[in-house]
């Protein structure tokens, strides 16, 4: 009998420890899948985050250190600056990377490091229980923006993939979202393409993801799907922002 | 023998390690710091399978030191003060992953933004700990241009060796003045092999991982059990100290660094007037050397603990008298040097 689909190699065994209808695992399982058609899982070191992915160590197949929070691309700078053939990608969240990590993402981005970033957009900090991310939607409501967030005080949402590809040096920039079969065979596409960047040496990549948190979003997964669908992308516009074409 | 070349201290430093094997330098401007952030881009930049990058941050500083540490490269980064403040956090996080990298604070005057003149206020934070959690650094603290040069070879090695950040702990004037130095061919030694826990893409074998987490409090107690079974060794064999004529002496100073130089010029003075002084110059902070100060207290009645700050170190020595003998306290701070003549006037008081 033939396989047809399998975990991939770039996956441990262990389960996900993942809320029910929660991204996460979707994002996990397309970087393996890239690191496996590549071949190089045995030649990457992730670097995870501070938030519900910071057990990503026991969940991708290849060697992993875990960052403080917002500083994963800092850690991927001096892990890529010693080993430049090694395959080095991040996995932040947006209060990682929007939020207490906004100058280290923004430079690792600057100074053009051949690294890949996986950013995790769902609008809201989901370890610590729900909190107003700075990726936070206007009027969403989360423990910190109990009435809602109001621009007035609080800001708009940043639209980090936009504002990083201000920088010359960014070489790859998208956003995609995992809503829907259609939407993930798009963002499949979008990380082989980062990583594909990095293979080639041609500089800092980055795709931002459009991610769902049901339980802090207090929703169903079918119904966090929906707002994403309704909510997300009209903010957050989906596509490619820099593609190495540009750059060269 | 090796020829002597004069140096800035900084700038001796920065040589040390690029010569011990260092070949990745990630940093931040400060005084009175600057000039080995300058030295290590002049070098480092020219040098294959190098990197020197000048850092957004302290915070992003340390922690690409911890992503290449973490792949068993010699790394360091080197701040003054108020930047090793900043970079507490990631110190914490690489001494919890038991990642080796060393650590260089050229001391000045605090707290807060404090002044750029001299200082040895950050006792505390260098040999307590310094960020959150139960962890220690080993310290060391030169007193010369040269010992600057010897003792952070030295502490690639230590670091290495007890898988633990190494801090060399000294001051602006130490950074700042030129002194002759030599690089003295080092005796190889033998030290842990880095292949069982770096990272370098897992070829061969289980992928790895290196983090500073558990949620489960008896493995995290077990772990930090574990570290600190390293430093009881460092406590056991590691220790350095410098003595001059602890044993009949009627008073000994105890002082590192800059204070303990200045210090020795005090003790001649003393000696011309007919007093008969002696220094215990504690040469490693973490691991302190407390069973010679322990030892000097069963005959010598009275100490002096002389420090640029308010008084840190002289806690240490207390612990170490533990009330065998009287511990005095003499310190400037925010900057100012003490000379030889206050000094002096200080171990008159007690004699």
């Amino acid at each position: 009998m033939k396989k047809v689909f399998g975990r991939p190699e770039s996956l441990t065994n262990v389960p996900f420890t993942y809320c029910p209808g929660c991204h996460h695992g979707i994002a996990h399982r397309l970087v393996a899948e890239v690191l496996d058609e590549f071949e190089v899982r045995e030649n990457t070191i992730g670097v995870c985050p501070v938030g519900c992915s910071v057990f990503a160590y026991y969940f991708f197949n290849c060697d992993m250190i875990c960052a403080a929070h917002g500083r994963a691309p800092a850690i991927a700078t001096g892990i890529k600056r010693v080993k430049p053939d090694s395959i080095v990608f991040t996995y932040q969240g947006d209060g990682d990377l929007a939020s207490i990590g906004t100058a280290e993402i923004v430079h690792a981005a600057n100074r053009g490091e051949n690294i890949t970033v996986i950013f995790i957009n769902n609008a809201i900090y989901g370890m610590t229980g729900g909190q107003m991310a700075p990726t936070t939607l206007v009027g969403q409501v989360t423990q910190t923006s109990p009435y809602g967030r109001d621009s007035k005080t609080m800001g708009y949402p940043i639209r980090m993939a936009e504002m990083l590809s201000t920088l010359k040096r960014a070489t790859y920039i998208s956003r995609v979202a995992l809503n829907k079969p259609a939407n993930i065979i798009k963002a499949k596409k979008s990380i082989k393409k980062a990583f594909q960047v990095q293979l080639d040496k041609k500089g800092f990549s980055l795709v931002e993801v459009l991610s769902t948190c049901p339980t802090n979003w207090g929703l169903s997964p079918i119904e966090a799907s929906k707002w994403l669908e309704e909510n997300m992308i009209p903010y957050y516009p989906l596509g490619e922002f820099r593609t190495p074409e540009e750059v060269a | 023998m090796a020829e002597e070349i004069l140096m800035k201290g900084n700038e001796a430093i920065g040589e040390a390690a690029i010569r011990a094997g260092c070949r990745y330098y990630f940093g931040y401007p400060i005084t009175p710091q600057s000039e080995l952030t300058a030295y290590m881009a002049k070098k480092l930049l020219k040098m294959e399978d190098a990197a020197f990058v000048q850092a957004e941050s302290e915070l992003a500083a340390i922690n690409m030191v911890y992503g290449a540490a973490s792949t068993g490269a010699r790394t360091m980064t080197s701040s003054s003060s108020p930047g090793i403040s900043l970079k507490q956090e990631g110190i914490s996080y690489i001494a919890c992953s038991e990642v080796p990298c060393v650590i260089v604070n050229m001391q000045r005057g605090g707290p807060g933004l404090g002044s750029i003149q001299p200082a040895q206020g950050d006792y505390f934070q260098a040999t307590k700990g310094g960020g959150h959690g139960d962890y220690h650094l080993i310290v060391l603290a030169p007193d010369s241009v040269q010992e600057l040069v010897d003792l952070t070879m030295d502490a690639f090695d230590l670091a290495d060796k007890y898988r633990n950040p190494a801090m060399i702990l000294g001051d602006g004037l130490l950074g700042q003045m030129m002194e002759a130095v030599e690089f003295k061919e080092k005796p190889k030694v033998d030290l842990p092999d880095k292949s069982g826990w770096a990272l370098t893409g897992c070829k061969g074998r289980e992928h790895r991982y290196i983090v500073s987490f558990d949620l489960d409090p008896n493995v995290l107690e077990k772990w930090n059990i574990k570290i600190f079974e390293k430093y009881k060794k460092l406590k056991e064999k590691e220790v350095r100290y410098e003595a001059i004529n602890i044993e009949n002496a009627d008073l000994v100073i105890v002082a590192y660094g800059t204070v303990a130089r200045i210090a020795k010029t005090a003790i001649q003075e003393a000696k011309k007037e007919g007093l008969n002084v002696g220094l215990i110059r504690p040469i490693t902070l973490f691991p302190f050397p407390e069973k010679i100060i322990a030892k000097t207290a069963e005959k010598v009645k009275k100490f002096l603990t002389v420090e640029m700050s308010m008084g840190q170190m002289v806690e240490d020595v207390k612990l170490a008298v533990n009330g065998k003998a009287d511990v005095e306290f003499y310190g400037r701070t925010g900057g100012v040097i003490p000379s030889p003549v206050e000094i002096l006037e200080e171990v008159k008081k007690y004699l």
